[in-house]
């Protein structure tokens, strides 16, 4: 009676599980997803970066991160550091403020939020009121002074945020004093910009949208200077010594006002259109930077002719005669200039400019002749093409990251030698354990290598496939090439480029071989490229070969993409990675499958029509197979070219939209473009909507052998296993359909000393048909200690050991539904596991994970990695295929998060959380990468009464009935809970809550399922639920 | 024994009737004096049995052009080939059934259940609540369209909190001709509360679907008709299912709530499930 059987609880087991798998969400790589608003202490030396999902992340050294989340998921509008603190404000679109800080606990810093605060006007007044358009944290580190869109300018004392109501300047105030024909015209303006004067804590200067400027005494209570602008204002900035001030205006131009005590009311010392005459853009910030030499730095943003140059984002930097306008791919956010901050030093000096741009980062070193840009550590934009794929590769051997790094860093030769300027703070994490390569393929056809060893994800090298072929683009045509003479002196800054210029470049498959720097590309148009490191420049022929995946079907006609056009005769590649055979698939099908062998010097391929083996030794096509079924229409006329070209067709659509909407009128504030950006959100929204609005109801029916692309090859595999009997084993190919058939074919590979002169020779030996017909998404052989078998060439390295080949071998196929194990060579189902009859989730990704025990060091073992369609990953133990743990990861939501997930060899992963942002997470109790870092405190004292007003303010929000209790941070991060990818991971106790919730209630589930295996089918635990 | 061919035409639309088609077989192949059972090919590639004029009549007019005959010894028939195996998946079992005998046999006139093709039935009556249906159907053949689509939709439910709006999945389209409609077991707006035996309750309408889809070799779906009026009485089975109940521990106390165990034994499903085909 089988199925009375309940296996019991192996509290070994359990215990060992605890020690093995634990999961973690560590670290988001890559540049933040729509920034609103950025923010630098020169004291801390730290940048800040809100975002429109709430989110606010602090950088400073490498390895140096903070990460917070807004409960409210609203949009970051100003994020302002409170002087000499190691606290920040950020002001979000709802009119809230947050008082964040950074504290030291367990040995390290972290972010948190301590109190926020609405700003309330009396009852029955509108709204715009209390609407808070500046802030300025006063130097005195009490109070905030906040204007408003009604004028007034309310303070605010910290870290309360009680209203000293009887500090608060009235718009009437002010007005007071300003002559009467200039205060008719304009009444009722918000408050642009405040700004504290350099020297004099007592002196505000104030900026009202219409133009008026006051300069306020604090300890007077009234306006001491008057200066009557007639433009609309955007922002003002002090000179260093407070004896003027410079303000920039809606009409492009900036002017200079002079600060003395014996006028009042002074005139402008000068009013400049920069780019006139004709009618330019606004000038939205300005720094006025003092030198030694004494020609300033005047640094503006915008402020472009409108006619000719008014869809450039730029930000111009005017130095004596220099004048360079950097011209950035994307909105410009915000940009801050470092410069001495030492309050003794008598000029600026500044030394670097840093421009948050929508999709990227750009830091321009200013004390280079040339202003070259600075190549950021971290804040990379993965998406500078859309990334079609990524391949990681662990535990690279030090000989081969020294030559990347080399062929990366003639690439960086531009770059800037400057160190990274914005340096605050202690990266204490321990040093990576090993080092990681992720590579990213992207839809320009580029391969991208980012150093994933750490925290900071860094690019080492780009390698381009582009060069091979010949495209529209002539790669000479760029933007750069203006004459010396053009005006406005524009430069392009910055990598972003989504556009690719023909998709049939993009990269779809990679594979690295680690040992012998062999790496396999493939892309859309059925392009196969096998490459070799070469440290040095080259020029030669790329060999090309066809593989017809047709050869015995006839009659059909391919109605998608033509294959790429290739250059005749040698082509010049740089250092790095060069090409030297070009495989080209018949029909050009986009590759779905990619395996490499360095050992053998084989290569081989899959599309949807069927796959090949290519010696690119011997540089000849060994065999091809065709696995389409010959009613497959769709798959035969290239339906997923249709679908790419539909989407491109979108996008460039949408492209055109958002282009005729960008250049509409611009709006107040900090917000800006922000609406624009809304509207085109909602449109993107409202459209994809539209093509989703199928009808909520599924057609239930079996998989038959005619459906569509089940010739698709989903994976291809090399082993050298006993395929035919069990006393000889031989080199084979296994490839796995959509259709659930998995073909393995023998392969002759001629011993090294003959390689050259006998050909490879391959013969089919087996077909396996699995039943429930599911896509086959990983074939895997383990060898007689039921160990996965070692990678090519890892034992020639003495990396592995070598794999049992007396114990008998056994097959591991995983489809989307069930994986399942056969004995070799006689293919007899062994066991397996149903996973989608169960539980209806399909297998989207798997790969064998080794898991070390963190408690001993010598325990480890071989498990599967699973990451299913709903998001959920699984740990199954092999060889028994029974479920070890499950975790919650992705929301099911979130296709592409699914689709991009990459496992590592030791238990970590990744996935976009955004075109722009890999989320690293782990579920090793060993390999654990994640921030830890220390910003050292100013003096401690200050803080005391800080702690005590903050308990009073408490109550006192409470009985308003904000009903928050801000000393409870657990309870909120649980409540943020839902949003894991920006949940407060830095913060260790969220963490252990969360991973023992997860333990807890996952667990349970896990046991259950465990107990439900062996007997293998749906039977349910007796009265046990 | 082996396999023996013969080609012979009949008229398409006057075939005549089957006692006559017998002897011509029984001629043809000289084997007058065995008792045979005669199957076909139907469209499908399933073989189902020829014993009547009806069958007989719809073979012969269903045949293109070809009809196959397939004559077997009656004593020999393994019954559960008819049907529930596909000519274009079981080459190697159809070699087998190729054989020629000889004996008479009684004329039958109406075939036995077992010569039927068995495509649903009710089961685990005696367990399940009177308002709950548990569907078996076998989907023989490749070809033949399960045949219904799933929706999402809500479903009230009694808890300790008195009536509650639960989200449900239920049956929203039977396709024409499909498995499903055919066997009248299941109908529009039934609720479908298990899958296999497993409980859809918070899984969502693709999880449903791919359930459903992966135990289509032998889905087993528990529903809620929407039609209750047709419900079965307790221990007065409906003589219309074909007796398929698999329940064979009836010592298995239960009560009727919606958790009722699943109740067939697992070896029984995994024969239900069609092996692997392993070319060498």
């Amino acid at each position: 009676m089988r199925r009375f059987l309940r296996p019991g609880h192996d509290p070994v087991r359990e215990r060992l599980k605890r020690d093995l798998f634990q999961f973690n969400k560590t670290v988001e790589h890559g540049f933040p997803h729509q920034p609103s608003a950025l923010g630098y202490s020169p004291f801390l030396r730290l940048m800040a970066i809100g975002t429109r999902s709430g989110a606010i992340k602090l950088y400073g050294a490498p390895g140096v991160e903070f990460m917070g989340l807004h409960e409210e998921n609203n949009t970051v509008m100003q994020i302002h550091f409170i002087p000499d603190q190691c606290q920040l404000v950020t002001l979000l679109d709802d009119n809230s403020l947050h008082l964040w800080s950074l504290k030291q606990h367990g040995g390290a810093s972290e972010l948190r939020e301590e109190h926020r605060f609405t700003l309330k006007g009396p009852p029955g007044s509108p709204p715009s009121a209390t609407q808070a358009t500046a802030v300025l944290p006063h130097s005195s580190r009490e109070v905030l002074y906040l204007g408003t869109e009604s004028g007034n300018i309310f303070v605010v004392e910290l870290p309360s945020f009680r209203v000293l109501e009887d500090r608060t300047i009235t718009s009437e105030a002010v007005l007071q004093r300003v002559p009467d024909d200039y205060c008719n015209r304009r009444s009722c303006e918000l408050v642009e910009a405040l700004r504290e004067h350099p020297k004099n804590p007592d002196q505000i200067l104030i900026g009202y949208s219409r133009g008026l400027i006051v300069l306020w005494d604090l300890q007077n209570n009234k306006a001491t200077h008057h200066f009557l602008g007639s433009q609309q204002l955007e922002n003002l900035y002090w000179q260093r010594d407070g004896s003027k001030f410079i303000s920039c205006h809606y009409d492009g131009s900036y002017t200079q006002w002079p600060v003395s005590s014996d006028n009042r009311q002074p005139e402008p010392l000068e009013n400049l259109v920069p780019y006139g005459p004709f009618p330019c853009k606004a000038i939205s910030k300005i720094y006025w930077q003092t030198t030694k030499n004494g020609l300033p730095y005047i640094i503006f943003q915008g402020g472009m002719p409108r006619a000719s140059y008014g869809d450039r984002h730029s930000i111009s930097v005017v130095h004596g005669s220099q004048q360079t306008a950097f011209d950035f791919t994307s909105r410009v956010i915000d940009f801050f200039i470092i410069f001495s901050s030492e309050p003794t030093a008598e000029f600026d000096d500044p030394s670097a400019m840093v421009v948050l741009a929508e999709e990227e980062l750009v830091v321009i070193d200013l004390k280079t002749a040339g202003w070259p840009a600075v190549h950021p550590p971290y804040l990379a934009s993965l998406h500078c093409s859309a990334i079609t794929c990524s391949h990681h590769v662990s535990n690279i051997p030090l000989k081969l990251w020294e030559r990347i790094i080399s062929a990366g860093s003639k690439q960086n030769i531009h770059y800037s030698n400057m160190p990274w300027p914005i340096d605050g703070g202690t990266n204490i994490a321990p040093d990576p354990p090993q080092r990681d390569l992720l590579l990213t393929g992207h839809e320009d056809g580029t391969v991208r290598f980012w150093d994933a060893s750490g925290v900071c994800l860094h690019l080492l090298y780009k390698l381009s496939t582009v060069r091979v072929f010949l495209t529209d683009a002539d790669p000479n045509d760029n933007m750069n090439t203006l004459g010396e003479d053009e005006w406005p002196p524009l430069r392009k800054v910055g990598t972003f480029d989504p556009y690719s210029d023909d998709p049939r470049l993009g990269i779809q498959k990679i594979y690295l071989c680690k040992y012998s720097g062999y790496l396999a590309v493939a892309g859309t148009a059925g392009q196969v490229l096998v490459m070799e490191l070469n440290d040095e420049d080259a020029e030669h022929v790329v060999d090309h070969a066809e593989a017809d995946l047709l050869q015995d079907q006839e009659g059909y006609r391919w109605k998608g993409h033509e294959k790429l056009k290739t250059r005749d005769g040698p082509v010049r590649f740089e250092a790095g990675f060069q090409p030297f055979v070009l495989v080209q698939c018949q029909p050009p099908a986009v590759v779905t499958s990619l395996a490499l062998h360095s050992e053998w010097k084989l290569v081989a391929f899959g599309t949807s029509h069927g796959f090949g083996l290519f010696d690119h030794q011997q540089k000849r096509l060994v065999f091809v197979k065709c696995t389409l079924h010959p009613s497959d229409q769709l798959a035969l006329e290239g339906p997923l070219s249709r679908v790419k070209s539909l989407k491109k067709s979108l996008r460039q659509s949408f492209r055109r939209i958002r282009r005729s909407r960008v250049s509409s009128r611009k709006r107040r504030g900090g917000g800006n473009a922000s609406e624009v950006q809304e509207a085109n959100a909602k449109f993107d929204q409202d459209a994809l909507q539209e093509m989703e609005l199928a009808p909520v109801q599924r057609k239930i029916e079996a998989r038959s052998a005619e459906d569509s692309f089940t010739g698709f090859v989903r994976t291809l595999y090399f082993a050298d296993t006993f395929l035919r009997d069990s006393s000889r084993h031989c080199p084979s190919l296994w490839a796995g359909t959509n259709g659930g058939t998995v073909y393995a074919f023998c392969l002759r590979v001629p011993p090294a000393e003959r390689r050259m002169d006998e050909p490879v020779r391959a013969e089919q030996a087996k077909e396996i048909q699995l039943m429930h017909r599911a896509p086959v998404v990983g074939i895997l052989v383990l060898d007689g200690r039921s160990t996965p078998l070692p990678e090519p060439l890892e034992v020639a390295h003495d990396l592995s050991k070598s794999p049992d080949m007396q114990g008998s071998h056994q097959l591991l196929v995983v489809s989307e539904e069930q994986f399942k194990v056969f004995t070799l060579p006689k293919v007899s189902s062994k066991l397996k596991l149903k996973l989608t009859a169960l539980e209806g989730c399909r297998v989207r990704k798997v790969t064998v994970a080794n898991f070390g025990s963190c408690k001993t060091d010598d325990y480890s073992e071989n498990d599967l990695a699973v990451l299913t369609n709903l998001g959920d990953i699984q740990i199954i133990s092999l060889p028994f295929l029974k479920l070890q743990i499950r975790y919650p990861c992705i929301r099911k939501e979130d296709v592409s998060g699914i689709a991009s997930c990459v496992f590592t060899k030791y238990g970590q992963g990744f996935y976009l959380i955004s075109p722009s942002e890999f989320e690293r997470f782990s579920l090793s109790t060993k390999w654990l990468v994640e921030p830890r870092c220390i910003v050292d405190m100013p003096e401690v004292t200050s803080n005391n009464h800080v702690h005590n007003k903050s308990g009073m303010e408490n109550t006192a929000r409470k009985s308003r009935g904000s009903g928050r209790s801000s000393g409870d941070y657990g309870e909120d991060e649980r409540k943020s809970g839902r949003l894991m990818e920006h949940a407060l991971l830095n913060d260790e106790k969220v963490l252990k809550e969360i991973q023992s919730t997860l333990e807890g209630g996952r667990g349970s589930y896990a046991e259950r399922n465990l107990a439900r295996s062996p007997l293998g089918h749906g039977l349910s635990n007796g009265g046990a639920d | 024994f082996g396999a023996e061919f013969r080609r012979f035409s009949l008229d398409r639309y006057k075939p005549g009737k089957f006692e006559d088609f017998y002897k011509l077989i029984l001629h043809i192949h000289h084997i007058a004096n065995l008792e045979v059972m005669i199957g076909y090919a139907d469209v499908h590639g399933d073989l189902l049995p020829i014993n009547n004029d009806d069958n007989f009549f719809k073979a012969v007019s269903s045949a293109h052009p070809l009809l196959r005959v397939f004559i077997q010894r009656q004593d020999e028939v393994d019954y559960s080939n008819f049907g529930t195996n596909t000519l274009s998946r079981k080459k190697k079992a159809l070699v087998t059934l190729r054989n020629d005998n000889l004996r008479r046999r009684p004329h039958i006139n109406i075939s036995m259940p077992h010569d039927f093709r068995p495509v649903s039935s009710i089961i685990d009556v005696d367990i399940l609540p009177e308002t709950h249906r548990r569907v078996r159907l076998y989907r023989h053949g490749c070809e033949k369209p399960l045949g219904f689509y799933i929706r999402d939709g809500t479903s009230v439910r009694v808890t300790p909190h008195g009536l509650e709006k639960v989200p449900g999945i239920f049956i929203s389209r039977m396709v024409p001709g499909g498995l499903a409609e055919s066997t009248g077991l299941l109908a529009v707006n039934d609720e479908v509360l298990e899958v296999n035996g497993i409980e859809v309750a918070g899984k969502t309408l693709d999880q449903v679907t791919d359930m459903m889809i992966a135990n289509s070799h032998n889905l087993i779906i528990t529903v809620k008709p929407a039609n209750q009026r047709n419900n079965i009485i307790r221990s007065s089975r409906m003589s219309g299912s074909s007796g398929q109940s698999t329940d064979s521990t009836a010592s298995h106390h239960s009560l009727p709530t919606s958790h009722v165990l699943q109740n067939f034994h697992p070896d029984e499903m995994e024969s239900d499930e069609e092996a692997d085909i392993v070319i060498e």
